[in-house]
């Protein structure tokens, strides 16, 4: 583990829990976060479902105690309660002498807030405080000077993949002593903007999604915040650090065919896994678990399906997606799922893949559908996005012995 | 830390100023008298296939014909990685979708606009129209973009996971988005000379948009001219002395002293403002070195830095610094190492520090 990248700290909010803890109980029992909209402001409430957080934005000011004054955006502000839970269970502390660094990563940034004044930002501006929250890396400045974080900054977007990528480009910036900690990962509120672009596109599924089921009819929209912190293990280890899991190995690849449906032989995807587990330095054989993207789209399903079987032949690994507990997050995701990855491993439990009933025939590949006893050492959990971004992530459990649980 | 080195072996730009295709190198400014700058066109058809081109936006446009100049000037048909930064993203589609949306109160959309929103589309629509599955990477963090591209390919090519990555920065202007930003003075409201922007007094800077891409590589070879040698930002500088010991800082990290330093290209925008932070730094600490200017070539944009870094290698290239760079003839010696320095509205600082390639 010389050289390696471990998580001292993680943080998150989405529709199954306010925290880790809260995540861990809904996942255990099976509990959804999908369900009528009450929150977002859209014509549409009665047609879909979504994983909304169900407080208002001023409700989530008042949570978090913000300077009412600053104009804050859903984005930041999930974003902000994410990070502050992961910065304290890292036992982050501005005087320490560290450099800490920000990485996170939005697909919508500011919208929820543009959209409800760009009319206005047109003319004649009453909120103008507003305009300059538009743009993605908003939310990564509005948490940086939450956690009075200066020490280095930036924001990633490549769609749905976005939040994985801040993990892979943080683990860089700690091997190359560029930074001692960095919180990574990724926030996207709900918006009207994302809510109709999925739904010209026709894969929202009216009903609650069904992840690898032959019956999917699309994906359900969340919203979340993750964050995880990271540190080279050497320094975990000599700060007698809680060590959470080690960051094992991660790629990123294109998969070059279209700019929103992924490739029948799922290339991109099959990339990414296979790169990934060779940076961990094992082989397929030795993954686990696979926390797969599985966002019920006819198309990801089955190219991702695709992907598993042409790395892993017929010994693809127990899969489950838990994208019917959250919704799909965009942004967030590959986060929020790293973060249940990693609670899988620890606690030897594969949280099920809820609504699946009836095999894909083509790829004939069935998910864990109830929460199961299973030993976890490895695990993968993929993220893909429109642009062709495909990105995996491989988490390893830290061995007993220097784990400081 | 420094890391290992990192050669340009082609460039490729378009922004306001001609750039593609030309013998001379910014020998003359194109002047307007405009509110915005917008990017002289190429001939795009000549760098893209028709079919698809009706189809592109500006944006979209503008990053594969420069991406297209660099690799051909590298002599490069693929590479290890894409790594785009952007600020603002695909501007023009994301506003279509947005009015359409607020306009016809959530109904009669289509999805063409949506699907292109999305800030990784010119890094995926490279990767398409090279057919490259490789890393694959879009920063969105405003005057940071671009820096945060750079590092990256920097990073991996010290970790020998990339021989070479195309790195571009990339950020187009609507007139509602230059609109928009004219009501709280980040832009400039009323038309302005750009051959005079730094001495209008309208608050704001002169809004531009621009494409600039590179091929960076491991290793050097006859299509090497120049190395870059560092990137570095700054957030929010708490005060004047944190900016000038992160400017020292950098060099030092980098082996380098004030004195090495032959030119310092600077972000000046025309913002009566926050001007004061370049000027500040010329009458200070800086004051012993040539400063060029470059803004009033291509306007102010997030990843106007990266046209910043086409300018430099271009000298290093020409062995001559333009006179429309500078304020005054320049008389000092030849360059062979130039930093540049760039801000933000005194919130992300940023340095870039490219040299003549080393001896090896």
């Amino acid at each position: 583990m010389a050289e390696g990248v471990v998580v001292t700290g993680m943080g998150i909010v989405s529709s199954i829990g306010f925290n880790v803890d809260e995540t861990l109980h809904s996942l255990m029992i099976g509990k959804t976060g999908i369900g009528k909209i009450s929150i977002l402001e859209t014509i549409h409430r009665d047609e879909f479902v979504l994983g909304e957080i169900k407080l208002t934005h001023q409700q989530l000011m008042e949570k978090l105690g913000v300077n009412l004054n600053l104009p804050w955006t859903r984005t930041a502000l999930l974003g902000v309660w994410a990070a502050r839970q992961a910065y304290q269970s890292a036992g982050l502390s501005k005087n320490s002498g560290k450099r800490i660094g920000l990485v996170s990563a939005s697909t919508v940034g500011g919208m929820d807030r543009s959209e409800l004044y760009y009319k206005d930002f047109l003319t004649d501006a009453i909120h103008k405080n507003h305009i300059d929250t538009h743009h993605a890396g908003n939310s990564t400045e509005m948490i940086a000077d939450d956690l009075n974080i200066h020490d280095y900054l930036t924001t990633i977007s490549t769609a749905c993949s976005s939040s994985l990528n801040s993990i892979m480009f943080g683990a860089r910036l700690l091997r190359h002593n560029l930074l001692d900690a960095v919180i990574v990962g990724g926030t996207d509120a709900l918006s009207r903007f994302t809510l109709n672009g999925f739904n010209t596109l026709m894969i929202l599924d009216h009903e609650h999604c069904r992840p690898f089921d032959a019956t999917r009819r699309g994906l359900n929209l969340g919203e979340g915040a993750g964050y995880l912190v990271l540190e080279r293990t050497s320094d975990a280890l000599a700060g007698k650090k809680q060590v959470i899991a080690q960051v094992a190995g991660y790629a990123n690849a294109n998969d070059a065919f279209h700019q929103t449906a992924s490739s029948d032989n799922g290339e991109g995807p099959f990339l990414a896994m296979q790169r990934a587990v060779a940076k961990a330095g094992i082989t397929p054989q030795d993954i686990d678990y696979i926390n797969v993207h599985g966002t019920g789209t006819d198309n990801n399903d089955l190219t991702e399906g695709v992907a598993m079987k042409r790395l892993f032949g017929d010994k693809v690994p127990p899969f489950s997606s838990t994208k019917a507990f959250t919704g799909h997050t965009l942004g967030a995701t590959g986060v929020i799922e790293s973060i249940i990855s990693i609670l899988s491993m620890n606690n030897d439990k594969v949280f099920p893949n809820i609504n699946f009933k009836e095999v894909i025939e083509e790829i004939n590949l069935v998910p864990v559908s109830q929460l199961t006893n299973l030993h976890i050492n490895h695990v993968l959990t993929n993220s893909f996005g429109f642009g062709g971004n495909d990105s995996s992530v491989v988490f390893s459990k830290v061995p007993s012995n220097i784990s400081g649980l | 830390m420094m890391l290992a080195p990192t050669y340009i072996d082609g460039s490729g730009a378009v922004v306001p100023q001609p750039t593609v295709n030309q013998d001379r190198f910014l020998e003359e400014i194109l002047e307007y008298n405009e509110r915005f700058l917008q990017v002289v066109s190429p001939v795009y058809k000549d760098y893209i296939d028709v079919k698809l081109l009706r189809r592109m936006s500006k944006i979209v446009k503008m990053s594969i014909v420069s991406a297209r100049v660099a690799m051909q000037q590298a002599g490069v048909d693929q590479v290890d990685a894409i790594m785009t930064g952007t600020g603002m993203g695909c501007q023009i589609d994301t506003e279509k979708f947005l009015n359409a949306m607020i306009e016809n109160g959530e109904n009669l959309l289509t999805p063409t606009s949506f699907i292109h929103s999305t800030h990784n589309t010119m890094g995926g629509q490279i990767a398409l129209m090279l057919g490259n599955k490789n890393h694959n990477l879009t920063y969105v963090h405003r005057t940071f973009s671009f820096e945060s591209a750079l590092l990256d390919a920097m990073m991996m090519i010290a970790e020998k996971e990339a021989q070479k990555v195309l790195v571009g920065g990339i950020d187009e202007i609507t007139d509602e988005s230059w609109l928009i930003k004219t009501q709280i003075d980040y832009y400039k409201k009323h038309a302005c000379k750009n051959s005079e922007v730094y001495n209008n007094l309208q608050p704001g800077a002169l809004s531009g948009e621009g494409s600039a891409f590179f091929v960076l590589s491991a290793d050097r070879s006859e299509k090497t001219y120049a190395q870059l040698k560092g990137v570095s930002t700054l957030y929010k500088p708490r005060s004047n002395k944190e900016l000038e010991d992160f400017i020292k800082r950098f060099l030092v990290t980098n082996e380098f002293g004030l004195s090495d330093i032959d030119l310092v290209i600077m972000g000046n925008n025309g913002d009566p403002v926050f001007d004061r932070v370049y000027e500040d730094l010329a009458n200070g600490l800086l004051k012993t070195i040539p400063t060029g200017r470059f803004k009033h070539l291509c306007g102010e944009y997030d990843t106007a830095s990266s046209f910043a870094l086409w300018i430099a290698s271009g000298i290093l290239r020409h062995q001559h610094v333009p006179s429309t760079i500078s304020q005054h003839p320049f008389k000092g010696r030849t360059p062979k190492n130039i930093l540049i320095y760039n801000h933000f509205r005194n919130i992300n600082h940023s340095l870039i520090l490219v040299s003549t390639p080393d001896v090896s």
